[in-house]
């Protein structure tokens, strides 16, 4: 059975697909969620059949609650030698003070947001949360803050204003001040700390968050050990003195005591900065205070390690609010070791009762959890004691057994808690190594079937022999075996263990079958060469500069990834290479064009050879193209010769100004850039002219090789797209100068989408008729230019004004290259697929796109939508973040689509008689095939002695198969026969050889 | 007569490593407060002046290229002129593409362009040398089997090694190793510098070794 080379492409992408997305599941676990969102009812005490009182929450622990969150503040601040030197009131309270101390210890990211998340839901955000929450940033999930203004507590809030966009609507009173500006340390504060006075004598309030940014900024200047570092540190310990002493004279005044709690979001790393998972960053101080904790005089208490999570758990018992749904945390039982025992053990019983709830919803087999047998335990003995307490047995019997209680809870929750984090933080290796494996097969059976697929039939034999089937029987077996082993040993759930049998099985054969075609392949592969050695032919083909260029850039760019800066800066990698390929093409051309005759070195085979077996189809159609060799730039005329020579560099500026329209990436992103210029109010009117004249000039582009409905709706759809722009406020109309209402321009947008989907559909309509309708190619190219055109609609809608340019100059340099370069210098499939890709991948940073989630365009999913609907916004945020590439991609589509219609002719030759050699050839240009697929492309490489005067422009090699027959008399009747084969549409020139003249069939 | 064309080559390029070597120490000895990295641009102009003049003292000495058929002086002068404004059009035109590559166009100004004159100074002066203000040698040399001699021949290898090693001085720009020689245009002046050296050490050794391979049209 044999496969064509389409459908083999588009299952390896299929495939390939569902290796990713089962490595991406494996990689990215899903966040710990109970099943029951509302919140469940707390759990009545358990009292063993005697009647409680026990269904309704506990009282408050503390009347005010006031979190000092500094930002940055690693432990050895406050608890090592600097905390000393510099905080000396709260060394007094960690030493001496009624206060407990801890190093909480966050989880990575060790960034600010995530560590807020952590704070108050108690949960690890995942990353996956960050996709879903694309929509809003406010934070959803059930935590602290919201619970508490549920529960009608006055919430005030002043500092980072990332709580703000966290929590839009629950501070009575607050004011953000943003961290953007690092280098400033002082005014972030101040800004703070200028409402305390005023707060704290109000005393109208519950919660009151402070979050101090200038300790972490100092840290991303100068470090953790910079003089800096003890200023802020002093300014901070007097800030907590002047809350503590406040706090403490309104405690004489109201009976319940508050809580003042310091802690840092993470720490710093010896160089300033954070983020990762070292110890450094990781650790950080966390202190309790309140009148209400006991300390016997001279007890040291050295600070306990616990994690950051705990803390959510925490101020919810503090403030009598149920615990956050999700919080993996255990609330920090010595904020309650004066309570009664009856209250401690209802604490830890509720705490208990939520994270068992917890991992029921995330595992399974939660029965064999030890956590989860302790806390049933413990649950049943506790039973017991409510039982005997409410007996009055007020003997040392029931001291005791309550002392057993807790510790047999204590030892619960934390194991119950490390099972539930541990849970979310470890990757699903089975999933992970399955999709690797899916992927790497992938990619080995693609590039061991590159020269099949290049080959002259272009198809690829599926192996179905006996062998490849036992083999396949195998391995299967085996694979079986091994996921039966894996699912039944697993501690924790897995997601393939998860699905159902023949979904795994067919996963598993999936495997399996790929394993059979790599090794066929391979086995292929090895016969092939060793029969290609033992009769070698002369390799005609050598590398250019540019190939190497190629390959040598794509390996190096891959390299490069390996460091974490050349990520963060992965564009100044693109624009580089970029350049440098201009700087190639522009070798190339002035090479081709000065030293077209006698300079360049033939890389093709001597003719003479070629002509021996002239008969050959594809030496002949060689030979053709040599006929106008030298050709390819000195065939043109002379105002084309010029723009060859001179689109590079007008490629090259195109480039070097998108560079500087969207500043992107990390250390240099705060560098003015043109794109701010052009979107800050007072340049609206540059703005507007400046998008007008591009919309203009993109259809004018576009517009001479559509067809000519489409043209016209895509000139109304390009009107339209201002019209949508006018309306949101963006850009304004000549004749309406103040537009005073805004709408979002729902109607506008939908217009161009009408239009999109109009132009999308005559494409695609065309390029089904042509398939059906054989050899109408003409069809078939405008066809697929109408989807380009459509695609090219679509992004000049979602796109903000400013990068309308950046749309512009990725037509403007397709075009260039296209007609200029890329066509008449010949170069082959390959290597302008790569350069395709090159540019794509540069397109999509000149977007002003980065490798960091923030630079997506999220207001590109809105354009035309009433409300937020999740899968059209997610697929136009995607397209509109990705334009550049898929532009290219389809740019590719159009430009490879029309070379194959050569080889149409170049087939016909062997219904006439010349079979037998067909082959042969083929396989003689096989390997450069590789890489010199195609038509032209063999012209420029090979250039026999031109035997017939160059014609006056350059025309396609469709055209040129029919005209020249002149050239050589004896191969006239292969020709004659290719042409009358050719429905003579085909051999008309093609769009984008714009003014050529059309060369006629009997010339 | 092949082994005593190579040795000379290597001779000169000995010399041309020396000057540069001169360059780095000498100045310090006039100036104070000289180093590379912190008055780069007084070390760049030295560096410049000092090859310059070692190439055209061999070209006088050494003669490695035909001599002129007219050799009047209205004639020397002329081509002396033309290879001056050949000169300062290389500079301009490396400026050109270092601000296309991505340098900054109105900060740095005097950085790159120094910069654009020391590349010229590794590159065009030996072409002017060797070849003359003539662009058809120039290109048929750096085509593919286009070289005819061995001073073409290490022409060609030192001024690819000097393009290459100031390519190649760009890759640690954006690494956030916070040294100073990553500053713009440092790292790249020193890795011209460094390709430059490279070629001249390599480009005799390469011909040593493929002088058998090496036929020349005209040898």
């Amino acid at each position: 059975m044999r496969l064509g080379c389409g459908a083999f492409a588009a299952g390896c992408v299929a495939v390939e697909v569902l290796g990713v997305a089962l490595f991406l599941r494996g990689f990215f676990p899903p966040p710990v969620r109970s099943s029951s969102q509302p919140a469940p009812p707390a759990a009545p005490e358990p009292s063993a059949g005697a009647s409680s009182s026990g269904t309704k929450l506990l009282p408050p622990l503390f009347g005010k609650v006031v979190v000092m969150l500094i930002d940055g503040l690693r432990d050895d601040f406050v608890f090592g030698s600097k905390g000393v030197k510099f905080m000396p009131y709260t060394t007094y309270l960690v030493e001496e003070g009624a206060s407990h101390s801890f190093v909480a210890e966050a989880k990575p990211p060790t960034v600010t947001m995530p560590r807020i998340k952590a704070l108050v839901t108690g949960s690890l955000p995942g990353f996956v949360d960050v996709v879903r929450n694309l929509n809003s940033p406010a934070l959803l999930e059930d935590n602290v803050v919201t619970r508490a203004t549920a529960a009608g507590k006055r919430v005030i809030f002043y500092g980072d204003e990332t709580w703000v966009k966290l929590f839009p609507k629950h501070f009575v009173e607050y004011d953000g001040t943003t961290s953007f500006f690092v280098s400033d340390y002082t005014e972030v504060d101040d800004n703070v700390t200028r409402h305390l006075d005023k707060v704290l004598k109000r005393g109208d309030w519950d919660v009151l968050i402070l979050h101090y940014l200038g300790l972490d900024h100092i840290g991303h200047i100068s470090g953790p050990s910079s003089p800096l570092i003890g200023r802020k540190l002093s300014e901070m310990d007097s800030i907590l003195m002047r809350i503590h002493t406040s706090l403490q004279s309104e405690e004489r005044e109201a009976l319940s005591p508050s809580l003042l709690v310091l802690c840092g979001d993470h720490g710093m790393s010896e160089s300033g900065g954070h983020g990762a998972a070292s110890l450094e960053e990781v650790s950080t101080a966390l202190l309790l205070t309140s009148s209400a904790f006991s300390r016997k005089p001279g007890e040291v208490r050295p600070p306990e390690r616990v994690q950051q999570t705990d803390l959510a758990a925490t101020l919810a018992v503090g403030l009598g609010l149920p615990i956050p749904q999700h919080s993996v945390g255990r609330f920090l039982f010595p904020v309650m070791q004066g309570r009664a025992m009856r209250e401690q053990l209802r604490f830890l019983h509720l705490n208990a009762v939520q994270l068992s709830r917890l991992l029921q919803a995330s595992n399974p087999v939660y029965e064999r959890e030890p956590g989860f047998e302790q806390f049933k335990m413990s649950e049943r003995l506790h039973g017991n004691w409510v039982r005997l307490y409410l007996e009055n047995n007020n003997s040392e019997v029931l001291l005791n057994l309550g002392a057993k209680v807790r510790r047999q809870y204590l030892g619960a929750l934390k194991s119950l808690s490390r099972a539930v984090s541990s849970q979310v933080a470890q990757y699903d290796i089975y999933s992970m190594v399955l999709g690797t494996v899916v992927v790497l097969e992938v990619l080995a059976l693609l590039l061991l079937s590159i020269p099949q697929a290049l080959g002259a039939a272009a198809e690829l034999e599926v192996p179905l022999s006996p062998v490849c089937s036992l083999l396949f029987y195998l391995a299967f077996l085996l694979l079986w075996a091994m996921h039966v082993v894996v699912c039944t040993s697993a501690e924790r759930s897995r997601y393939l263990c998860s699905l159902t049998w023949p979904m795994a099985g067919g996963v598993l054969a999936l495997v399996s079958a790929l394993l059979c075609g790599v090794l066929s392949a391979l086995t292929r592969t090895c016969v092939d060469g060793k029969l290609l050695r033992r009769n070698p032919t002369p390799s005609s083909w050598r590398w250019s500069e540019l190939d190497f260029l190629t390959l040598a850039g794509t390996a190096g760019h891959v390299l490069s990834l390996g460091a974490s800066s050349f990520i963060e800066e992965e564009h100044q990698t693109w624009y580089f290479l970029v350049s440098t390929l201009c700087l190639a093409l522009c070798h190339e051309s002035y090479r081709a064009c000065f030293l077209g005759e006698d300079g360049e070195p033939r890389h093709c085979s001597s003719p003479a050879s070629a002509l021996q077996d002239r008969s050959v189809s594809c030496d002949v159609l060689e030979l053709d193209q040599a006929c106008q060799s030298p050709s390819s730039l000195d065939g043109l005329g002379g105002r084309e010769k010029y723009m060859a020579l001179a689109s590079p560099w007008l490629v090259l500026g195109c480039c070097r100004l998108l560079r500087s329209l969207n500043q992107t990436g990390v250390q240099w992103a705060h560098r003015p850039d043109l794109g701010h210029w052009l979107t800050s109010s007072e340049h609206q009117a540059e703005l507007s002219i400046l998008s007008a004249l591009s919309l203009l000039a993109i259809f004018a582009l576009v517009q001479s090789r559509c067809s000519p409905l489409s043209k016209g709706a895509l000139a109304l759809g390009l009107l339209g797209v201002y019209c949508y722009r006018t309306a949101t406020g963006h850009l304004l109309f000549p004749w309406q100068q103040d537009s005073k209402d805004l709408s979002r321009g729902i109607i506008e947008a939908r217009f161009v989408y009408v239009f999109v989907l109009g132009i999308l559909f005559t494409g695609i309509k065309q390029v089904l008729k042509s398939q059906v309708l054989t050899a109408d190619v003409q069809a078939k190219t405008v066809g697929l230019w109408d989807v380009h055109s459509a695609l090219v609609l679509l992004a000049a809608l979602l796109f903000r004004p400013h990068n309308l340019p950046v749309l512009l100059c990725s037509l403007l340099t397709q075009t260039l290259m296209a007609r200029f370069l890329w066509r008449p210098l010949g170069h082959g499939a390959a290597e302008v697929t790569i350069m395709h890709y090159w540019f794509g991948q540069a397109f999509f940073y000149f977007q002003g796109n980065s490798n960091n989630i923030a630079t997506v365009d999220i207001s590109a999913g809105f354009v035309g939508l009433n409300t937020y609907m999740e899968v059209p916004a997610m697929f136009l945020t995607a397209f509109a973040t990705y334009a550049g590439p898929v532009l290219w991609a389809s740019h590719l589509v159009n430009f490879l689509s029309w070379e194959p219609s050569r080889c149409s002719s170049s087939s016909v030759p062997q219904q006439s008689g010349h079979a037998p050699q067909v082959r042969s050839s083929l396989c003689q240009g096989d390997r450069k095939a590789i890489w010199r697929w195609g038509g032209p492309a063999s012209a420029t490489r090979c250039s026999a002695p031109s035997r017939c005067p160059p014609t006056s422009s350059w025309s396609p090699p469709c055209a040129t198969t029919c005209s020249s027959g002149a050239c050589s008399p004896r191969s006239s009747s292969t020709r004659a026969c290719t042409c009358s084969s050719q429905p003579p549409s085909a051999c008309a020139s093609p769009p984008w050889a714009g003014p050529a003249p059309r060369q006629t069939l009997g010339e | 007569m092949k082994n005593i064309d190579i040795k000379r080559l290597l001779y000169t390029h000995l010399l041309c490593i020396f000057s540069i070597i001169l360059s780095i120490f000498i100045p310090s000895v006039f100036l104070e407060n000289f180093s590379i990295l912190e008055t780069h641009l007084t070390w760049l102009c030295i560096c410049s002046v000092f090859v310059t003049a070692v190439n055209l003292l061999l070209y006088v000495v050494v003669k490695p290229s035909a001599s002129a058929k007219r050799s009047s002086l209205s004639y020397k002068v002329t081509r002396f002129l033309k290879c001056c404004i050949y000169f300062l059009m290389s500079c301009f035109v490396f400026h050109v593409i270092f601000v296309l590559y991505g340098a900054p166009l109105i900060e740095l100004v005097l950085e790159t362009f120094l910069f654009a004159v020391i590349l010229s100074t590794f590159t065009t002066v030996p072409c002017l040398c060797l070849l003359g203000p003539n662009i058809k040698a120039w290109l048929r040399v750096f085509s593919r089997n286009g070289v005819t001699s061995i001073w073409e021949n290490s022409l060609q290898i030192t001024t690819i090694s000097s393009f290459l090693g100031s390519w190649f001085g760009a890759f640690p720009i954006p690494l956030d190793w916070e040294r100073p020689w990553q500053v713009w245009p440092i790292s790249c002046t020193l890795g011209a510098t460094f390709g430059y050296v490279a070629g001249l050490v390599i480009s005799p050794l390469w011909i040593y070794w493929n002088r058998k391979q090496l036929t020349y049209k005209n040898n």
